[in-house]
């Protein structure tokens, strides 16, 4: 009997999947799976496991939250950039933010579990925070001195144009005191929650600010990696951790430095990448040169 | 040395080495799809799958074939996601649901790798490595033969016959795909991407806190996954993850990977027509267009226009310290210059102006230098629109490499190049309709640019996200799903039926009035042709998007 052509096309294609599926779909994968095993490229294979005293405390490739059950930072350690994998630097949960370069304003729900911030609003509370922690200017373009972002909705009697009727702050609720009292003399009013000012037609116009333009907390300080899971910090950010880390430990900062430059790795053949600095390992490495008082 | 001076030499190095290897990479390209001597596992593959590997098919049994081929994998693989929980290494994860499993499916076998599901969460280790890791093979392997079947056209005459497409795909398979995807993976699992099939080790971090290290096939699916211009990744953030992507020369490695193949194709489209030169206009064509992107999404993202990058100092958000954002900027200009869709960061947390030039990319219809196939086979209709666009301005008889470019030819470039924008624009428009685009993080232009990116990377078989968009619903798996079968299945139809016309026609000889095709002069026209199409489709949506908000 000859099958019809169509069917026969279907076999062969069926046939054809089944043989590609046992190649490349097992044998392939469980072979580099065995060369994985091969000593030298077991570890790595595995996951780069970084273990203290016998036990392993993490990956050396994968990120982590120095931070209490409460999520404060533990000043005695070298702190991670942000992240926003789970909980943060969660592996079964990797993500990015997603947010936008123009995610300015925040939405302040009356239930205050319900309010989302703006990207900029994040970064300007990591911004201040970080100052706070580290005893360096906390500062930035666009922001406001309570750390949120220093944006207002600028009304216009003919909604693009005419003569501004009101202004209000819209990432600052009241109690909060406007960052301007007056803007083209028209007094600030802080925002009501629940209220949307842009869909009002409130003009979104975020203020610059006199802060410097190179602030001195880094850009790595105040922004979520891709991964979320992101092992490195900057030389920049370790830098302004110095001092404290130091002080936590009764340690001398030079000393730490030298630890931080130790842990630092340069370019990959002098132009692949960005000079980063292992927190992991770094840390690890205070933990057993210069042990928490 | 400065960022930018370590961004251009890095830039520098890709096209070092790319030129380097597009020559002996292609010859043996070249050499895999012209009909030598069967091997002894070809042989007995080809007996396992009952096809005779001398005859010869048609463009209609050649289409055939590929449709078949494609419907069976997509059965296959939402049967595999749906019965998942029961089968070795699913990690106690359950069933995929319906439609993520349709979207999942097809996303795959369409060589899209769009991921409306989280891979960690979602996908045993099995269905990693033995669905989706296989059509990530396959499915390239499809690519490359439906553009070397097209080149047989140009490259025969007086014939219906336009090769086997089993032969075709296993020797693609075999020869070209497995060797370098077992060096490439062996070379990132030197880097440190993961290759075990562990469910995960838990470990007490140093504050007292629990932190699971993942497992699974990472590195084997990591490297087809750039290789083949599939871009799936094995886990959520992609190439992001530290295990996919571990250091700074591993995202070299990626990055060049995915552009070999590609690259290498027009020397191999070159010698089959008997005549490397036209091969090089087609590269070249490609390398004006890649450098240009390349060129300006670096500018756009060190520039760091935008009111957060502005605040921040630099466009940091969603780009790892270890790439920083120049190579990052390069990674996302390669992918969605490919059909890749691969993300070493995210597109939607760049400047407006970069997140741009990633759709932008994509808009050009993928083919500087395009995905892995699909890029040659894409810029060849660009090649034959333009031929017959010159013809027409100066009166010169359209043809191209001996063949006449006829009513019936150019009706089929023609539908060729007007489905992906009629999907993406309406898909938009769609959504917007239906109300679906409420699933978006963020609201005005930037929530159109979110949409318009998903439809784009779907319909081009891109596969990367803007991400800042919840499409795990019924509505946007169904919607995007049928963008990715549509937009690449159609093409390929229309295609395979020029190839067969073009197989039949006998050569026309050159005559006074032919337009040469490997001049400066046809190159640049290529690339003006292609930017004036592109602009002249796009830009009224990409003026409501990305525009609006970035000036």
């Amino acid at each position: 009997m000859r099958l019809p052509t169509w069917l026969a096309h279907h076999l062969a294609a069926l046939r054809a999947l089944l043989v590609f599926t046992v190649l490349l779909g097992l044998a392939y994968p469980l072979a580099l799976v065995a060369v994985g095993r091969l000593p030298g490229l077991a570890n790595r294979a595995d996951g780069s496991l970084v273990r203290a005293g016998g036990t392993p405390v993490g990956s050396a490739l994968i990120g982590q939250a120095f931070t209490d059950a409460d999520g404060h930072p533990v000043p005695r350690y070298f702190q991670s950039r942000p992240s926003a994998a789970g909980d943060g630097y969660d592996p079964t949960a990797t993500a990015a933010s997603n947010l936008g370069p123009e995610s300015v304003v925040d939405t302040i729900a009356t239930d205050p579990a319900q309010s989302t911030p703006s990207l900029l609003t994040q970064v300007c509370a990591r911004s201040r925070a970080v100052g706070e922690l580290d005893g360096v200017d906390g500062r930035r373009p666009y922001c406001t001195a309570d750390g949120v972002g220093a944006v207002l909705a600028v009304f216009r009697a003919d909604g693009l144009t005419g003569r501004i009727t009101r202004v209000v702050s819209v990432n600052q609720a009241a109690p909060a005191t406007p960052f301007l009292s007056t803007y083209r003399g028209v007094p600030v009013v802080p925002a009501e929650p629940g209220v949307d000012y842009v869909a009002a037609g409130g003009i979104v116009t975020p203020i610059r600010g006199d802060a410097p333009a190179e602030p001195a907390v880094p850009a790595d300080a105040v922004t979520a990696s891709g991964s979320g899971l992101d092992p490195h910090i900057s030389p920049a950010y370790a830098e302004i951790q110095v001092a404290r880390v130091a002080r936590e430990r009764g340690a001398d900062p030079t000393a730490i430095r030298r630890l931080v430059e130790q842990h630092t790795s340069g370019r990959s053949l002098g132009f692949l990448g960005e000079p980063a600095v292992n927190v992991l390992a770094l840390n690890l490495a205070l933990d057993e040169r210069f042990p928490a008082r | 040395m400065t960022t930018t001076t370590a961004g251009v030499i890095f830039v520098l190095s890709l096209i070092g080495a790319l030129v380097a290897v597009h020559r002996p990479f292609g010859d043996h390209l070249f050499r895999a799809v012209s009909g030598t001597r069967p091997s002894r596992l070809e042989r007995g593959l080809y007996r396992l799958v009952g096809v005779n590997p001398v005859a010869e098919q048609s463009w209609g049994v050649y289409a055939r074939s590929v449709l078949a081929f494609s419907a069976v994998s997509i059965l296959f693989l939402y049967a595999f996601q749906r019965v998942q929980q029961h089968l070795w290494l699913s990690l106690g994860l359950p069933a995929v649901p319906p439609h993520g499993a349709w979207n999942t499916a097809v996303s795959f076998v369409t060589n899209t790798n769009w991921q409306s599901y989280s891979g960690e969460s979602t996908m045993g280790h099995l269905v990693q490595m033995a669905g989706l890791a296989v059509q990530n093979f396959v499915s390239a392997a499809v690519g490359i033969a439906v553009a070397v079947a097209l080149v047989r056209g140009f490259a025969r005459s007086r014939t219906g016959e336009l090769g086997n497409f089993w032969v075709d795909l296993t020797r693609i398979v075999l020869r070209i795909l497995l060797p370098v995807a077992v060096l490439g993976g062996l070379a990132l699992m030197i880097g440190g991407a993961v290759q075990n099939l562990s469910g995960g080790t838990e470990v007490s971090t140093l504050t007292g806190g629990t932190q699971t290290i993942t497992g699974g096939p990472v590195a084997s699916q990591e490297v087809i996954k750039e290789l083949g211009t599939n871009g799936g990744g094995f886990y959520n953030v992609n190439s992001a993850h530290p295990f996919e992507n571990p250091t700074s020369w591993t995202n070299w490695l990626e990055i060049f990977l995915i552009l070999v193949i590609p690259f290498s194709l027009p020397r191999v489209f070159g010698r089959m027509v008997g005549q490397n030169r036209q091969g090089y206009a087609i590269a070249a064509v490609m390398a004006i267009l890649a450098l240009a992107s390349v060129a300006l999404t670096n500018v756009f993202e060190l520039a760091g226009h935008g009111t957060v990058p502005q605040a921040v100092g630099a466009a940091m958000e969603g780009k790892e310290v270890r790439f920083d954002v120049s190579n990052s900027a390069t990674f996302a200009a390669a992918t969605t210059l490919t059909s890749t869709g691969a993300v070493n960061s995210f597109h939607d947390s760049f400047t407006s102006l970069g997140g741009m030039m990633t759709m932008l990319n994509m808009m050009l219809g993928e083919v500087a230098p395009g995905g892995v196939g699909s890029g040659l086979y894409g810029l060849l209709i660009l090649a034959v629109i333009t031929v017959f666009v010159a013809g027409l301005m100066v009166g010169r008889t359209p043809e191209y490499l001996g063949k006449k470019i006829g009513s019936r030819e150019i009706r089929f470039a023609s539908l060729y190049f007007l489905i992906t924008p009629a999907l993406v624009l309406v898909g938009t428009a769609a959504a917007f309709a239906s109300g679906n685009n409420s699933t978006a993080l963020n609201v005005g232009p930037h929530g159109l640019s979110e949409v318009l990116y998903a439809f784009t990377s779907a319909s081009n078989n891109n596969g990367s996200a803007f991400a800042g968009i919840t499409v795990n619903t019924t509505w946007w798996d169904t919607a995007l799903g049928l963008c990715m079968l549509l937009g690449r299945f159609l093409p390929i139809i229309f295609v395979l039926a020029l190839a067969g016309s073009l197989a039949r026609q006998a050569p026309a000889p050159a005559s006074e009035g032919t337009l040469p095709t490997h001049r400066p002069l046809f190159v640049g026209m290529v690339v003006g042709v292609t930017v004036v199409l592109v602009a002249l489709t796009f830009l009224p949506a990409l003026a409501l998007g990305p525009l609006a908000e970035g000036l």
